[in-house]
């Protein structure tokens, strides 16, 4: 069952995020950026369902990629604070998705060496569109860092605020030293300087200065979510707790 | 964002074949542009390889001169080579 938690704490990444993207349908600052964003929303998802498919395959029993997905409560989602922040205005979104995509990127070049053939599988199809998600957010970071001096300050502040909860990303937990171990999973702390690197790269390149942080927060890897996550979950779980068993 | 300059896309769906107009859209620069038209018009697999124009870089005719300008090839049917049997294997002509 390790390895199941091992997949919770990837692929809840990917949900977690992919509905806070979703947040956005319709309200994009345009409708080219509203599509680009949806988009990246539905390769999240559907990367999600790979992951959850093959713990379900695991479980056994009644359950499925639905009932992972929906019927577990807060502290049984692993996923990491950074993908729960809210979309508090446009610069928000774009800086907590290129916070995240840097490493994404990172874990699924690693993943792809894994021992288990499933999740190898899982990581070469997912990589090329985290390689485009990285490619748009990145760009988008140049393009407010080094646009007016009100974009500048907005992409300055969302990147102070979400800093805190990049340090998380390289924590371990249980499941993940047991993974590594068995040569299944990536070492995160080994990606902790080269994510750094690159992403300071991209501030700089942004005119946007590197924030200096002593304490982070952390959490979400153990299910200790922030105040945004049981909002977000009630709103994406609301029709199966409503109507259980209920389908399209 | 009201001020961005409107592009024309360009995709081909298939090597060997040719870019073919298929809409546009707005963004502050070609990059955008570039990216832009990646999701909005290649969503569905619907290219291999994208152009983006500046609208305003394309010159058009003026629909006011369509009788000068193509009216007088209506009655020339000779110039359409309609006369030669094409080979089966001949595709995209």
């Amino acid at each position: 069952m390790k390895l199941v938690q091992y997949l919770y704490g990837i692929a809840d990444n990917a949900l977690i995020l992919g509905q806070r993207l979703g947040e956005l349908c319709g309200h994009g600052p345009n409708l080219e950026t509203d599509i680009a964003m949806t988009n990246i929303s539905l390769d999240l998802l559907g990367q999600t369902r790979s992951y959850y498919q093959y713990a379900a395959q695991i479980l056994g029993g009644d359950a499925t990629e639905d009932t992972i997905a929906f019927l577990r409560s807060e502290r049984e989602y692993k996923n990491v604070l950074l993908v729960e922040q809210p979309n508090t205005d446009f610069a928000y979104s774009i800086g907590r998705q290129f916070l995240f995509d840097v490493y994404h990127l990172l874990l699924l070049q690693e993943l792809q060496l894994s021992q288990d053939e499933t999740l190898s599988a899982i990581a070469k199809k997912c990589i090329k569109e985290v390689q485009y998600h990285t490619r748009f957010s990145s760009d988008w970071i140049k393009r407010l860092g080094d646009g007016t001096p009100e974009s500048k300050e907005r992409m300055q502040n969302a990147i102070n605020d979400l800093w805190t909860f990049t340090d998380e990303l390289f924590h371990q937990t249980e499941a993940d030293q047991a993974m590594v171990s068995e040569g299944i999973g990536v070492d995160v702390t080994k990606l902790k300087d080269n994510y750094y690197q690159k992403i300071n790269e991209i501030l700089i390149e942004s005119t946007l200065a590197i924030p200096e942080m002593k304490y982070f927060q952390k959490g979400g890897k153990h299910g200790i979510h922030t105040e945004h996550m049981g909002y977000l979950l009630a709103d994406m779980q609301y029709m199966q707790r409503t109507f259980p068993n209920m389908t399209w | 964002m009201k001020n961005w300059p409107l592009w024309e896309v360009f995709v081909r769906s298939k090597n060997g074949l040719e870019h073919r107009h298929c809409g546009s859209l707005h963004a502050s620069d070609a990059t955008m542009a570039l990216e832009n038209a990646r999701d909005v018009y290649t969503r569905r697999m619907e290219g291999v390889s994208i152009w983006v124009v500046p609208s305003s870089a394309i010159t058009a005719s003026n629909p006011d001169n369509n009788g000068e300008f193509f009216e007088p090839a209506k009655d020339k049917a000779y110039r359409h080579p309609t006369f030669y049997e094409l080979p089966e294997e001949l595709k995209h002509m």
